[in-house]
């Protein structure tokens, strides 16, 4: 039916979620987290005693096409209104801190 | 002289129209009513002069004798909804200071057809929460108190809690919502009003602060069934920038509204009656379903027996889509930026997302990382999705035995703000009969139906066939009709 539920998640785990989603987290905001999460999981699981067998997962909720249209341009050059919201722009391009690799 | 606060959209319209008042009176009156509000904090921004500008147009527009649908009406917009030249934050942070550079295509149609914006409405921070206590610009109180003195603040619902506090304190005849579990109906029946969703697809989401967009659906709220409807029509419609946006006409569904339900089955689920269902909320019930009788209805007892894995399957899809759709606050490209003394980019990102973000829309991210990570997404989300293709199945199967579908639109009447603050899975509860129906994308409204014995009001909730909203509209008159709500907070504030 399901694979595996993962028991329940710990102080690592918290941290590793937090890292995967970029939000910096103290230690003690995550082990606030590690029980607030795992309510929230241990109630979800009841989801793996549902009978699935045959069961394809929803795609669409009310169906629907997928529409298509002529490969031309209806847009565009709005360059200034996009950046018009950036916390830092410069020179026609969003600016972000220096990248090194 | 009647106080033109006091009128619904429709006798505004008309009102206006047969020259009774001039447009510019309604909107001096509704700015009054916000700027007077205050402590009830239903506005993130107000925009009287926005208001008067639209009426000043109406008035002109009607002496030329080119009135629109709307015109002379103004109302209240969602802050979830991007406006133009107006802040759009969606109650957070991350997005506090956010001037759009464009109009989302709802509250665009609800300008064109002449309506005016009496403001940017409070609600849960990125629409996540039941009780709007999760907004970054505070909690929207509710103009309603318990009888016998008790002075408790009390919760307007959620996450449209701006919307129907204004309504309901009479700041603006009607608002926008926008519902991903319950979001119009749960805070209308919290405050007495009535609020729609219609099918997932009739309103486009373009230009909305996206939460869940499976889900994600607007809609109207209204003191009356009759203005949900004609608001409706103006706010519905095919666009092309949403690819799932339904490509189908807009009914009338104003001049279509009869309350003669003769020929209609209404189901009635037997697991929405669980035990230690509220007494008050079950006796309601019962009224709701001897109204719809009298209407002419048949009614039938119905089975939806997947009913209790609705709120588990709500909660795992809708932070999965929210964990996706929120990535894109970043810190680079619109709202706050958190840089670090010598951060790299990475840095910057993680501190921005920590300082934009409120603790509810971080736990649901978070969930939604999980849930969507490698070697566990086929045991939530997969699961989740096959769920809810059950959930909707469930539906499609009582639809083969009535028409419509009646249930309670919450489990309890408002709560009083903090209430349920610790618990996050005693909020998600709240909205136990309103997400199977947002899960199934099926059109569904809440309107109220008394009082509780401490006077606050309760609402019904009436579930219909995909793309069917005229006949949940015409339950819901019929409901209204023999309801005779006529309670009001009296004003406090």
């Amino acid at each position: 039916m399901v694979a595996a539920w993962p028991m329940s998640i710990d102080l690592q785990t918290v941290k590793k979620i937090a890292s995967l989603s970029r939000i910096s987290v103290s230690d003690a905001e995550a082990e606030a987290m590690v029980p607030e999460l795992n309510n929230i999981l241990g109630w979800v699981e009841q989801l793996g005693e549902v009978d699935v067998s045959g069961v394809e997962p929803m795609t669409a909720v009310i169906p629907n096409h997928q529409r298509l249209r002529d490969d031309v341009v209806t847009d565009g050059n709005v360059r200034d209104k996009v950046l018009a919201n950036a916390p830092q722009a410069e020179h026609g391009f969003f600016a972000v801190p220096k990248v090194i690799e | 002289m009647t106080d033109l606060t006091d009128l619904t959209v429709a006798e505004i319209r008309d009102g206006f129209r047969a020259g009774d008042f001039s447009a510019r009176e309604v909107a001096e009156g509704f700015n009054a009513n916000v700027a007077a509000a205050k402590a009830l904090n239903a506005f993130i921004v107000e925009t009287p002069e926005k208001a008067l500008e639209a009426a000043d147009a109406a008035d002109k527009a009607l002496a030329a004798g080119e009135v629109k649908p709307l015109s002379g009406v103004p109302i209240g917009m969602k802050d979830l909804f991007c406006t133009q030249g107006v802040q759009t934050t969606a109650a957070s942070h991350m997005l506090e200071g956010f001037v759009p550079t464009y109009e989302s295509t709802v509250s665009a149609k609800l300008w064109d057809a002449g309506a005016g914006m009496l403001g940017k409405l409070n609600l849960d921070q990125f629409a996540m929460g039941s009780s709007n206590e999760t907004s970054y610009y505070g909690n929207v109180i509710s103009p309603w108190k318990r009888d016998g003195g008790d002075n408790s603040a009390l919760a307007p619902g959620g996450s449209s809690g701006g919307s129907s506090s204004a309504i309901a304190a009479r700041l603006c005849p009607a608002a926008t919502g926008t519902d991903t579990g319950g979001s119009i109906r749960q805070p209308a029946a919290f405050t007495g009003i009535s609020g729609i969703k219609p099918t997932y697809g009739r309103c486009s989401r373009w230009g909305i602060v996206a939460f869940a967009s499976s889900l994600d659906q607007a809609g109207p709220m209204a003191r009356t069934v009759r203005d949900n409807a004609l608001l409706l029509e103006v706010m519905a419609g095919f666009d092309p920038k949403d690819s799932t946006s339904l490509g189908l006409p807009v009914p009338q569904w104003e001049a279509g509204l009869s309350s003669n339900l003769k020929g209609k089955t209404v189901g009635i689920p037997k697991e929405y009656r669980p035990d230690g269902l509220n007494a008050e909320i079950a006796a309601l019930w019962d009224q709701g379903i001897a109204w719809l009788k009298d209407a002419g209805a048949t009614v039938v007892e119905v089975s939806l027996p997947h009913t209790k894995y609705a709120l588990p399957t709500y909660y795992i899809i809708a932070p999965a889509e929210a964990s996706s759709n929120l990535a894109r606050y970043d810190g680079v490209r619109y709202g706050q930026r958190d840089l670090p003394d010598g951060a790299g980019l990475q840095d910057m990102y993680a501190a921005t997302r920590a300082a934009g973000f409120g603790p509810e829309v971080k736990r649901r991210i978070m969930i939604g990382t999980y849930v969507l990570s490698a070697g566990f997404y086929d045991a939530y989300y997969t699961q989740a999705q096959k769920v809810r293709a059950l959930i909707a199945r469930d539906f499609d199967l009582a639809f083969e035995q009535c028409d419509l579908l009646l249930t309670p639109t919450a489990p309890s009447a408002a709560f009083t703000l903090g209430e349920k603050q610790a618990d996050p899975l005693a909020m998600y509860l709240n909205d136990v009969f309103t997400v199977p129906a947002s899960l199934a994308g099926l059109p569904a409204m809440s309107v109220p139906g008394g009082v509780d014995s401490q006077g606050l009001p309760l609402g019904l909730q009436i579930i219909g066939k995909a793309l069917d909203e005229q006949t949940v509209l015409n339950a819901g008159l019929a409901i209204e009709e023999r309801a005779g709500f006529v309670a009001r907070p009296d004003k406090w504030w």
